[in-house]
């Protein structure tokens, strides 16, 4: 059963690819669609009857060799039906709405991007399902190639060959830096399941608080997370993969590849909770990538790209939680985002499309009226993003940032707030700039539609997409499967967030007690005798909402521990309401600045550009760290490849010794050569000397 | 009795002239015959031998010997007319085109 979720998507895929040329795009697109809803459902089916602790499916064994013994096996508890749902969830309404954006392509193309979307789907539902890091590891690739494809899906613009390659070089550092540390926990835990991994830790090994094994195997485990979730130093790939199709962005670039991250160590929160250094440098990488990019998405022009960037910053909100030990936050938070980022990327999607290609809001405004189906979800999203409360976004922010602050880790939780704030500020900016105002676009209302069509375009950005746009160039609202696909959506982000109501509000935060079980170690090898104290305590902390595991293995005052933590817990209370209240204050009050700068007096944005102009050209440029990457890391390489390796080892080096070998036996024969004079009488005289010289050695040796 | 070495004396000066004639004659007939003098040089050693030992060893290879000899003989024989024909020379020094 488990295995048909992977399968029914892979299925879609083998169709599509193998005879998709031929399909017509009703059949490749309703194949793709039909097998990502069938997956959906199988989903669901799944979750209803997941077992406690979990539900496991063995297809065969994998690898099997000496002490390493791999089985192909899926495994499903609450944290992977969390994400099964979401992925198949969602990817199911990308594919729908993918139906109507890509309706232009020919029918090969068309059927090539629904094979890759599918493809992409199977291998992420086996990174979720995997049960142990091989299996992981191989759905982890595969996204990756199935991003790379998909980024550079309209492959004959350089800039997305480049994108594509971008993304899937910068990852490889990334998964280079996953497989060391498997192979590393490999060596020292002897096993490779993720529940064994767990039970291992928490039966034989301490709480490391210096660079010892577990440290520096989760920290390599998080620079595979840095990679594919797109956080500081391995972030730069992100904005540029907005060059594949906008649903992909969707899908692959803001739901589910780049959250696979924040999984992974969700996955192994055992593991990383006995590597407190590994989680301080997670929560704090986590909060810098926020922060960092959330001021970099409040000046780019490019209505992808501002998206691109909320992405990178909501993910380091994530691993915020995942390093302060808050995974049931974390996850909460990747689901609610899966809802109003895709929602926001189809949205910004149905306005690309509805422009002809165009991507500058600068070149938008004015949209409200035309789109009136864009415009209110997509300003559903922004309002679920900026963390208004009772939308979904509202509810998952906060609880990280209450985590936090409950945690004692005061300068993150403000960085926190900071970005929060310029969240709901970019947003706002993004909304009123592309759907208020002033009409800016050249394009085509009706009356000026012939004639206008999508070359008039100077900056035009998907010439392969919407090239041919010329005939329904006026402005059009989303087609029906894209405005399903927008509306579930926008309901979607709307209360996606009351599965996890806090305590506070008088809630039950359902959503953590549903994940807690997931986090912890359920099985522990019987030989150690603290395996019947362990995972009671969990549980305590966890119902106590405090399970934060760097506790864990601090068993002897923990019982003190877990009863000063119910005390605690009624009087924080109240600090977590008057916390909640500042920080949708803070939302609020980012909007309002918003609204004043971009829709009631803009001229006064222009003048505070210009005023602050250094910081508006560093942040315009991204802080610079493309060019500095170039300086720093591609060009030294290419140099280096270039004088060193390519002409010193390469044409020097290994064409030199080659060449100089055929050169050496060219000269020798060219004056060798000269002994074959053609005169048998020569040759009887060297055959002659030649017997009398061995003669002669016999005679007188 | 006649002593071995007078042979083998007698045998080393036929070898040596058939020698001499093959690097200094400039006719390719006679080059093949000088080729036939030293061949029969080296029968004269084996028989001699062979008597000496008391033996027939040596009258049978030299039988061997002949026989090659006069095959060789007839191949070389109908060189030197292939050849002459193409140059209408029989000078050794006049077939040097087979050289680098």
């Amino acid at each position: 059963m488990l295995s048909l979720i992977p399968a029914l998507p892979l299925l879609g895929f083998l169709i599509n690819a193998c005879l998709g040329r031929r399909l017509p795009k009703t059949v490749s697109g309703g194949v793709a669609c039909l097998a990502m809803l069938a997956s959906f459902a199988v989903s669901v089916l799944s979750v209803v009857n997941v077992g406690t602790p979990w539900t496991e499916q063995t297809l065969y064994r994998w690898i099997s060799s000496g002490d390493l013994q791999i089985a192909l096996q899926f495994r499903l508890d609450h944290l992977s039906s969390l994400m099964i749902l979401v992925v198949t969830g969602i990817g199911s309404l990308i594919h729908i709405y993918s139906t109507a954006y890509m309706h232009e392509e020919t029918d090969g193309e068309y059927a090539r991007y629904f094979s890759y979307l599918n493809l992409f789907a199977a291998f992420m539902l086996v990174l979720v399902l995997g049960s142990s890091f091989p299996v992981m590891f191989v759905g982890w690739e595969g996204v990756g190639l199935c991003s790379y494809l998909l980024i550079g899906f309209w492959f004959k613009k350089k800039s997305a060959g480049d994108a594509g390659k971008k993304a899937f070089i910068v990852n490889r550092i990334g998964d280079f830096g996953f497989l060391l540390g498997t192979l590393m926990i490999f060596a020292n835990l002897g096993t490779l399941d993720f529940q064994g991994v767990a039970a291992s830790v928490q039966g034989g090994w301490p709480v490391e608080h210096s660079m010892g094994t577990l440290t520096i195997a989760t920290l390599l485990l998080f620079l595979g997370a840095t990679g594919k979730s797109a956080q500081i130093p391995l972030y730069t790939w992100l904005p540029d993969a907005m060059e594949g199709p906008t649903p992909v962005s969707a899908l692959i670039h803001a739901a589910t590849m780049v959250t696979a991250g924040v999984y992974m160590i969700g996955r192994n929160a055992v593991l990383f909770g006995h590597a407190p250094i590994t989680l301080a440098v997670v929560a704090g990488i986590g909060v810098a990538t926020a922060l960092f990019a959330g001021t970099i998405g409040l000046v780019q022009n490019d209505i992808k790209r501002v998206l691109a960037y909320s992405t990178v910053s909501q993910l380091g909100y994530m691993f915020l939680a995942m390093g302060v030990g808050a995974y049931a936050a974390g996850i909460f938070h990747l689901y609610t985002h899966a809802f109003f980022k895709a929602l926001l990327f189809l949205g910004s999607g149905a306005v690309i499309h509805a422009l002809a290609g165009e991507q500058d809001i600068r070149n938008m405004g004015g949209l409200k009226k035309a789109l009136p189906i864009t415009y209110w979800t997509f300003l559903i999203g922004a309002i679920a993003i900026a963390g208004v409360p009772p939308l979904a976004g509202f509810f998952s922010k906060d609880e990280i940032l209450w985590k936090t602050f409950d945690g004692g880790h005061r300068l993150m939780w403000i960085i926190g707030l900071i970005t929060s704030f310029l969240t709901a500020t970019y947003m706002f900016r993004l909304v009123f700039l592309t759907f208020h105002g002033e009409r800016r676009h050249d394009a085509p209302s009706p009356e000026t539609a012939h004639g206008h069509g999508a070359g008039a375009h100077p900056e035009e950005e998907e010439p392969a997409a919407h090239g041919g746009h010329g005939h329904g160039a006026h402005l059009h609202d989303a087609p029906a499967p894209m405005a399903l696909a927008l509306i579930i959506l926008a309901v979607g982000s709307v209360f996606a967030g009351l599965v996890g109501i806090p305590h506070a509000l008088g809630g039950s935060n359902r959503i953590e007690a549903f994940l807690d079980p997931a986090f912890e170690a359920h099985a522990v090898a019987p030989a150690n005798p603290e395996f019947q104290v362990v995972p009671g305590r969990l549980r305590e902390d966890a119902s106590a909402g405090q399970g934060r595991p760097r506790e864990d293995a601090a068993a002897p005052q923990t019982t003190e521990a877990a009863g000063g933590h119910e005390a605690v817990h009624e009087e924080s209370a109240g600090t977590e309401l008057m916390l909640m209240a500042l920080s949708s204050g803070i939302a609020v009050a980012g909007i309002l600045i918003a609204m004043y700068f971009w829709l009631w007096n803009r001229a006064a944005s222009a003048r505070i550009a210009r005023s602050v102009a250094g910081v508006y050209t560093l942040l315009l440029n991204k802080y610079y760290i493309d060019e500095l990457y170039d300086a720093v890391i591609v060009r030294p390489i290419e140099k280096g490849s270039t004088v060193l390796l390519w002409r010193g080892a390469d044409a020097g080096l290994i064409d030199g010794a080659v060449n100089g070998v055929g050169k050496a036996v060219r000269g020798t024969s060219d004056s060798v050569r000269r002994l074959q004079t053609g005169s048998v009488r020569a040759y009887a005289a060297s055959l002659f000397l030649g017997v009398v010289v061995i003669l002669g050695w016999y005679l007188t040796r | 009795m006649v002593p071995l070495n007078y042979y083998l004396v007698l045998s080393g000066v036929l070898f040596s002239i058939g020698t001499a004639g093959v690097f200094l004659r400039r006719n390719l007939i006679t080059v093949l015959l000088s080729v036939e003098i030293m061949l029969n040089a080296v029968n004269l050693t084996f028989v001699a031998a062979g008597r000496y030992h008391g033996t027939v060893d040596g009258q049978i290879i030299t039988f061997f010997v002949m026989t090659v000899a006069a095959a060789e003989a007839a191949v070389g024989l109908a060189l030197v007319i292939a050849l002459f024909r193409h140059r209408e020379t029989l000078s050794p020094d006049a077939y040097t085109s087979l050289k680098w």
